[in-house]
C-alpha cells in the first residue's frame, strides 16, 4: 500500500531498469542473409498492385532465408559477429540468450546451439526467449541484469528470425529473415557504449499471434496500428525519455521497431524526432520486417557509423503486446572494433534477388509427393 | 393478395388520422474503430447525448437497432443488456435487426408507437460494434443479408452485385467510371466538414479508380467503410415534447417498403422497388414532393447505390445522377444537397446504425446545428436506409417547425 500511494503522490512511474552497476555493450553484430524477393513479384503472382506496399509501406523488398539457413544459423552468424567486435575469450560469456518467433524446434532450445557452435559450452547458462517482435531486447535486457548483478561476466543477446507471412497475406510482403547480436559487460575499457538504462511497457493486447502448431499467424488488421504498435512504442519510449530528462533533440540517433515503412517514420514524427535521426537504423524498406531481429539490426546498424558521445534511443515492439526502450550512449574504442567484423550495410548491399516460386520452394510451401 | 397501391392508400388514410411526431433530441459518438470502447459504452454515449439534447424526458418505450452483436461481439439479448448498462431499469425495449436497414425500421416503429398514440416519448437508438473482426469475416458477415440459397453460396457478395449494377448503370445510360468516382469525392469532400466523420479526407476521382479493385469496376474507394458507432433520437407527440424542449421537428413521414433479396427475381438492377414505393408513401404522408426537398442523407454503401437511390427517390431525373453529380447538383451549395454527413461512403457505414444517424444528422440541419456542414435555411428533409440491395428501405421526411 505505501509502494503505491509514493507511486501516485509522487507521479513517477517506477519501471525504469537502471542497472545499479553500469553496463555497456562490448560487442555487436548482425546478419542477413544474401537472398531478396521484391513486392513487385510477391504482387505479381497474388495480382495485387505493388504500390500498396512500395508506396504505402514503403518496401522495396524483403531478405529470405536460403534453403540451408534457419533461426539458429542466422542467430549463429550474428553471434559470431558480436564476438569477433568483442575481442573476448568466449568462456567468459556466462549466459546466451536467443529471442526468436520463429524457433527451429519447438521443444529444444537454439540458445544452446548458438552457445556450442561459438564455444561458449558447457559452462553457460543458455535459454529462448518469445514475445513476437521484441524477443530480442527482451534478451538483451536480462543480459544486462546478469551481468549488472555480477552473475556472470558477458552476456550474448540475439534477435533472429526467419518470420512467416501467409501466402498471398499482407504480411508475405514484408516477412523476413535476418538478426543481430550483442555482448554486453560492465562498462570499462572493453565497453564500446553504455546503455544507460531501459524500460518496458506491456499489456494483453491480442493483434497478432500464432497457435500451436499453426504454420503462420493472425492479426488484427489496423487493430495492429494505434492500439497496439504506436501504443506501446510511444509509451515506452516517453516513459523512457521522461524518466531521464531527455528530449527527442538529445538522441542523435533513434531506431522504432520496423514491421513495415510507415509505422516507425509516423512513431518518430509524433515523437519529434526527425527522419534524418532514423534514417541510419531504417532498414526495412530494403529487407522487411526481420522481427525478433528488426530493432537489433537497426541499432547495429547505427553502431557501425555512431561517433564516441552520441546518444541512441532504441525502441522495439513485440505483438500482445509490449515495447522495449533502451538509451545508448556510444563510447571511445568504437572506432577500433567496428572494423573487426562485417557492417550491416555489407549484408544489405551482398544480396542476390530470386522469384516466387524458388521462395515458396526453400520455404518449403510446395507440397510434394514425399511429404 | 393486395396490391401495394391499395396498401399505400390504407396507410395513408390509418395515418391521417393518427398524432404528429416530432424529433425532441438527438446524439451522435464519432464514427471510428472504436478498440477502446465496446457496444454498450457506444450505446451509452449517444443515448445520454440525445436524452441531454431533449431536455432529459420520461421515456416510455426504447428500440435499439442493431445489424450483427450475435455475430461479432457473440452477444444475443442486446436491449435488456443495453438498457442494464445504462441503468434504466425495467422501461420497455425492443431490439430490431435487419442489416444495415434496421436503423431505419426501428426509427418507423418508434414513428408508429408515438404518432399512434401508444407512447408518449420513445428513443430509438442504433449501436454497431463491427470492428472487432477482421475484413475477411467482415465481407463474409455482409453477404449474409444476400438470398443464402441462391446468392451467398455461389459466392456472391454485396460488393459483387454492386458492381454489376455498376456495370448495367453504366452501359444502359452512358455513363461514366469518373462520374461514379465523382460520387465519392463529393462525400468526402462533405466529411472533412463532419466532426463525427470516420473518413475526413479529401479524395481525386483519379485516386477513386486507382485504388485496389473491389469487384470490378468497383474499387476500395467506392465502397463505404463499415464502423463503430451509436446514434440515437429521442421522438415523441407534439404536447409531451413541448414540456421539455422548444427546438423541434417533425417527423412528417415514414413509411417502409420491400423488394425480394435475391436479385435475380428482380426486373431491373437498376432500381429498388422498395425504395419507390417508401419514398412514394412518404411523399403523400408528409404531403411533400420531391422537388421540396432541401436536404437529404441518402443510403450509398457504394457509388452507384447513391445514384440509384437519387433516381428511386426522384431527387433526379432516371439515368442523370452521374450529370447532376457533375452538374454540383448533390454538392454543399447545389440544388439537392445530398449526405452532407459524407454518406456512408465517408462519415462511414455503422451498419444497424446507419438510418438512425440519418435522421440525427437531417434533424440537426433543420435545426441550424449542424457543426461545421450547416447549410442555410433548409425545411425540409429527407432520410433513406435501406438493407442489403434494398431488400427493404425505409424513407423518413422532416420538417423544421416554424
Amino acid at each position: 500500500m505505501h509502494m503505491f500511494k509514493t507511486i501516485f503522490q509522487s507521479g513517477v512511474l517506477p519501471m525504469v531498469m537502471k542497472p545499479v552497476n553500469p553496463v555497456g555493450i562490448v560487442g555487436w553484430g548482425g546478419y542477413i542473409p544474401r537472398y531478396r524477393i521484391t513486392v513487385e513479384e510477391i504482387a505479381r503472382v497474388w495480382g495485387k498492385d505493388p504500390k500498396r506496399y512500395k508506396v504505402g509501406l514503403l518496401v522495396d523488398e524483403k531478405a529470405i532465408a536460403g534453403p540451408d539457413e534457419d533461426p539458429a544459423t542466422i542467430a549463429i552468424e550474428a553471434a559470431k559477429n558480436a564476438v569477433l567486435r568483442s575481442n573476448i575469450n568466449v568462456k567468459d560469456i556466462g549466459a546466451v540468450f536467443t529471442g526468436s518467433e520463429s524457433k527451429p524446434y519447438a521443444v529444444k532450445p537454439t540458445g544452446t546451439v548458438v552457445a556450442e557452435v561459438i564455444g561458449a559450452t558447457p559452462l553457460v547458462l543458455a535459454a529462448d526467449f518469445e514475445f513476437a517482435c521484441k524477443a530480442g531486447t527482451e534478451a538483451f535486457q536480462c543480459g544486462m541484469g546478469l551481468v549488472a548483478s555480477d552473475m556472470v561476466k558477458y552476456s550474448l543477446a540475439i534477435g533472429a528470425d526467419v518470420s512467416q507471412g501467409a501466402p498471398g497475406d499482407d504480411l508475405e510482403f514484408t516477412a523476413a529473415a535476418g538478426g543481430a547480436a550483442f555482448v554486453i559487460g560492465r562498462s570499462g575499457n572493453d565497453t564500446v557504449a553504455d546503455i544507460e538504462a531501459s524500460c518496458s511497457f506491456v499489456t494483453d493486447t491480442p493483434d497478432f499471434w500464432r497457435r500451436q502448431g499453426q504454420p503462420y499467424p493472425r492479426h488484427g488488421e489496423s487493430f495492429t496500428g494505434q492500439p497496439a504498435y504506436f501504443r506501446h512504442v510511444t509509451s515506452a519510449a516517453k516513459m523512457l525519455m521522461d524518466q531521464l530528462g531527455y528530449k527527442a533533440n538529445e538522441f542523435n540517433y533513434a531506431v522504432f521497431h520496423q514491421p513495415n515503412g510507415k509505422f516507425p517514420v509516423r512513431a518518430a514524427n509524433s515523437l519529434g524526432f526527425t527522419m534524418e535521426k532514423i534514417k541510419p537504423g531504417f532498414l526495412v524498406s530494403k529487407i522487411g520486417n526481420t522481427y525478433s531481429g528488426s530493432s537489433p539490426l537497426g541499432l547495429a546498424a547505427i553502431l557501425d557509423i555512431a561517433k564516441p558521445g552520441e546518444r541512441i534511443l532504441v525502441v522495439s515492439y513485440g505483438s500482445g503486446a509490449g515495447s522495449d526502450a533502451f538509451s545508448i550512449t556510444v563510447k571511445d574504442g568504437i572506432d577500433e572494433k567496428r572494423w573487426l567484423a562485417p557492417f550491416i550495410t555489407d549484408y544489405i548491399d551482398r544480396k542476390s534477388n530470386v522469384d516466387y516460386s524458388t521462395y515458396i520452394k526453400w520455404y518449403r510451401m510446395i507440397v510434394t509427393p514425399s511429404d | 393478395m393486395v396490391s401495394n397501391d391499395r396498401n399505400a392508400v390504407r396507410l395513408i388514410r390509418g395515418v391521417r388520422k393518427l398524432r404528429k411526431v416530432v424529433v425532441m433530441g438527438v446524439g451522435m459518438t464519432r464514427l471510428d474503430q472504436h478498440f477502446d470502447k465496446g457496444i454498450k459504452e457506444l450505446y451509452e454515449e449517444a443515448v445520454l447525448k440525445a436524452l441531454d439534447d431533449s431536455g432529459n424526458p420520461t421515456v416510455d418505450h426504447l428500440y435499439v437497432s442493431n445489424a450483427y452483436a450475435d455475430l461479432v461481439c457473440d452477444q444475443a439479448d442486446l436491449g435488456s443488456l443495453l438498457l442494464d448498462y445504462c441503468g434504466a431499469g425495467c422501461s420497455p425495449i425492443t431490439q430490431i435487426g435487419g442489416a444495415c436497414g434496421a436503423g431505419g425500421c426501428a426509427i418507423s416503429e418508434g414513428f408508429k408507437a408515438v404518432s399512434s398514440g401508444q407512447s408518449d416519448v420513445v428513443l430509438i437508438a442504433g449501436v454497431e460494434k463491427v470492428s472487432d473482426v477482421v475484413t475477411k469475416e467482415a465481407t463474409s458477415i455482409s453477404s449474409l443479408c444476400e438470398d443464402q440459397e441462391y446468392e451467398a453460396s455461389y459466392g456472391l457478395t454485396m460488393a459483387g452485385i454492386n458492381a454489376m449494377a455498376a456495370r448495367s448503370y453504366m452501359q444502359k445510360y452512358s455513363a461514366t467510371r469518373e462520374q461514379l468516382a465523382l460520387f465519392a469525392v463529393q462525400m468526402h469532400k462533405n466529411a472533412v466538414k463532419n466532426p463525427y466523420a470516420y473518413l475526413p479526407f479529401e479524395v481525386t476521382t483519379d485516386k477513386v479508380i486507382e485504388s485496389f479493385p473491389v469487384a470490378d469496376p468497383l474499387t476500395f474507394l467506392d465502397s463505404s467503410p463499415l464502423c463503430d458507432g451509436s446514434a440515437a433520437v429521442v421522438i415523441g407527440s407534439v404536447d409531451s415534447a413541448r414540456k421539455f424542449t422548444d427546438c423541434l421537428v417533425e417527423m412528417a413521414g415514414v413509411a417502409q417498403s420491400s423488394d425480394s433479396v435475391a436479385v435475380h427475381e428482380r426486373d431491373s438492377l437498376l432500381t429498388m422497388k422498395s425504395t419507390v414505393e417508401a419514398a412514394k408513401k412518404a411523399y403523400e404522408i408528409a404531403k411533400v414532393k420531391p422537388s421540396d426537398i432541401d436536404i437529404c442523407e441518402i443510403h450509398d454503401a457504394y457509388t452507384i447505390t447513391g445514384f440509384i437511390g437519387l433516381e428511386d427517390l426522384s431527387l433526379v431525373e432516371r439515368g442523370k445522377a452521374g450529370i447532376a453529380i457533375e452538374e454540383g447538383t448533390i454538392a454543399k451549395d447545389g440544388k439537392i444537397p445530398t449526405n452532407l454527413s459524407g454518406g456512408l461512403k465517408a462519415r462511414g457505414n455503422p451498419i444497424g446504425a446507419t438510418g438512425v444517424y440519418q435522421i440525427a444528422e437531417v434533424t440537426l440541419q433543420l435545426r441550424g446545428e449542424a457543426e461545421g456542414t450547416q447549410v442555410d435555411s433548409a425545411e425540409i428533409g429527407l432520410t433513406h436506409n435501406i438493407s442489403g440491395f434494398g431488400s427493404t428501405a425505409v424513407v423518413g421526411i422532416l420538417r423544421r417547425l416554424k
